[in-house]
């Protein structure tokens, strides 16, 4: 397992030189003056000029530029926002819990009920309960879910008035964040109603967020429990006069869930796509809305910031799944 | 009587060839019910396109100064001029969401061009040359594939400059490595085969052999990423439209019509549910589509 672990790192290491390399690209990409870019004043004199060029480093050598870049990124130096002056790198994990929070609702969501429905709509093929199941994902997949976003919050916040329209706790409750998790701090803070003020507020965007990754998942639930529960064990365990649930959850599902995982995993990078524009529509104080509002604003440092710790992050996470992959199936933990 | 004699006799020789083929490819779409209305929806979007001018009652940029926000014909207060009603400046829904078909194909079209162009290519000299060249192209692609899509396709629409020509140009670009992967594992699938080697022992030259001999052999699978890439490089232009860096307003984009109809969500919902139904139809149809290719052309599920 350690040694399997270590290859997948090893492979990682070239592509995350690339996303560096990608990263610090970006900037001097942009049309433009790149110091009238990174200084963010008007009217600079050619004395300020040459100064903030030097400040800057873009006098030197691009491959000492490089250098400088990787090496400050290791130290936690990721530069600083142009607009609001703080550093890139506590901005980011400002702002980091509430878009793991949603994030971790709308897989949850997915998963709670994706699962589920794959493996029933699997075990009554072609029934109309399967049907209405596939019908119903692909129409979810399909789904462009600003669009689905501004409905839930005409009907439910408009029209029934049951939930909020932004933000991730009302306004009359305050406390000092300690996990960064409102869920969780909402708790903590002992405060009547902030925590149902929070969930309130947390149930349409995990509703989006979910919808795509639900879809995914179950279809890929119902393909992977097909495969499975037409193979010679599960027609061995049958025989053998095991109870039909046993059957289908200790001996498929147990197999079943191996395409699964992949497909959760999977969903990582469409979550934080998907993040994006849940967190614009519901004004949701996280990394998405962080990063359009960095791209509208020009703020480039915050950009080139945010796209490096993301790719980071993702990464990282498919790291797990890999692991988690490998954990589950012997086969895949000896041959890749 | 000769002359039918030699076209029966035609027809019956090609019936193995490419036209067997399709004959064999339709009958299995057409048992495919949900296929099949994917495509007719599709085939209405594409003709109200092409005759977008035609059918529009209104110019998509005509603005009724007397008719602010009125709602469809089956609401209170409508107004027969607008079917669908109107949006905040009084331009005519029913003939914006008709001319906004068109830059939803186009974005489609385009998108899916250049990815199977480039990404065909890419993927041929991957799988076939090898070597170096080959280590470096699957690692750029793992970069590629590093950020996720849509984030990657704002920050180049940031380096590009917001239009709608430079949405598609990301988006063509973040779609870009499914189709070198897809091309490259393939061609390194059929690479080894006797009619590969029997070609190359005959002397056929490298781009002979990449394009005439392995592609077609390899097409299945890229038809089938195509049909489904057409429906995300829609939904990604949308979503580029609708967080403002996609097409401009006042373009009629469907994704742009959203963008700017948020702020009338609690007085006008027409104004924010029909382009989404556009989109959503629209790429619903071609998902539909997607699967029937997929199962027609997918050899393992092929009930014989």
């Amino acid at each position: 397992m350690l040694a399997f672990l270590l290859r997948r790192i090893g492979l990682l290491i070239p592509t995350f030189l690339g996303i560096t390399i990608a990263a610090f690209s970006f900037i001097r990409m942009i049309p433009g003056d790149p110091v009238l870019l990174m200084a963010g004043e008007r009217g600079l004199t050619p004395e300020r000029h040459a100064e903030l060029l030097k400040r800057f480093g873009y006098d030197r050598p691009l491959y000492e530029q490089y250098w400088d870049f990787l090496s400050n990124a290791f130290q936690g130096d990721l530069g600083t926002s142009i607009v609001s002056k703080n550093p890139v790198l506590s901005e980011f994990f400002t702002l980091f819990p509430a878009t793991i929070e949603l994030a971790l609702c709308g897989i949850i969501f997915a998963i709670v009920i994706g699962v589920p429905a794959g493996v029933i709509a699997a075990i009554r093929r072609g029934s109309i309960f399967d049907h209405g199941v596939m019908g119903t994902a692909l129409v979810g997949y399909s789904m462009p879910i600003f669009w689905w976003g501004l409905l839930l919050i005409i009907f439910f916040s408009v029209t029934l008035n049951w939930t909020p329209v932004a933000g991730r706790i009302s306004l009359l409750y305050f406390f000092p964040p300690v996990t960064g998790f409102m869920l969780i701090d909402s708790l903590l803070s002992g405060q009547k109603g902030a925590f149902t003020s929070t969930l309130s507020h947390l149930i349409l965007p995990t509703i989006v967020l979910g919808t795509i990754p639900l879809a995914v998942i179950a279809r890929q639930t119902r393909s992977a429990m097909l495969e499975v529960l037409s193979e010679d064990y599960v027609r061995t365990a049958r025989a053998k006069g095991l109870p039909p649930f046993r059957v289908i959850a200790v001996h498929a599902l147990r197999n079943a869930f191996i395409p699964v995982i992949t497909t959760i995993g999977l969903q990582v990078g469409v979550l934080f796509g998907g993040a994006i524009l849940t967190e614009t529509i519901f004004s949701w104080p996280g990394i998405g809305k962080w990063m359009v509002e960095s791209i509208t604003r020009r703020d480039y440092p915050v950009v080139q910031g945010g796209l490096l710790l993301i790719a980071a992050i993702v990464m990282l996470v498919n790291l797990i799944v890999d692991a988690l992959y490998g954990l589950i199936n012997p086969k895949i933990r000896h041959t890749g | 009587m000769a002359e039918t004699a030699l076209t029966t006799g035609v027809t019956d020789t090609r019936k193995g060839g490419l036209q067997g083929e399709l004959a064999d490819f339709w009958r299995y779409f057409r048992e495919n019910r949900g296929a099949v209305g994917g495509l007719v929806v599709f085939v209405f979007v594409c003709l109200v396109a092409i005759f977008a001018d035609v059918i529009a009652p209104h110019g998509p940029y005509a603005q009724y100064r007397d008719a602010l926000l009125v709602p469809p014909f089956w609401q209170d207060g409508s107004d027969p001029r607008f079917l669908l009603g109107t949006d905040a400046v009084g331009r005519d829904m029913l003939s914006r969401l008709i001319h906004g078909s068109r830059y939803s194909l186009f974005v489609g079209c385009i998108v899916v061009s250049i990815s199977l162009v480039v990404g065909i290519t890419i993927g041929l000299i991957s799988g076939v040359v090898g070597g170096v060249l080959d280590t470096i192209i699957v690692r750029f692609m793992d970069i590629i594939l590093a950020f996720p899509s849509l984030l990657l396709a704002l920050v180049l629409v940031a380096i590009l400059g917001p239009s709608l020509t430079n949405a598609m140009i990301a988006i063509a670009i973040i779609q870009q490595p499914h189709y070198v992967r897809l091309t490259r594992a393939a061609v390194l699938g059929e690479k080894n085969k006797d009619y590969v080697t029997a070609a190359r022992v005959a002397g056929v030259g490298k781009s002979r052999l990449m394009f005439i001999t392995i592609l077609p052999n390899c097409l299945a699978p890229l038809i089938v990423q195509a049909a489904l890439s057409f429906s995300t490089a829609i939904l990604d232009a949308a979503a580029l439209g609708f967080l403002g860096l996609g097409a401009q307003p006042p373009e009629p984009e469907w994704g742009t019509m959203l963008a700017d109809s948020r702020e009338f969500i609690e007085r006008a919902w027409w104004v924010v549910t029909l382009p989404g139904i556009a989109i959503l139809l629209t790429v619903l149809a071609i998902n539909l589509m997607g699967d029937g290719l997929r199962d027609a052309l997918d050899p393992k599920l092929k009930r014989s």
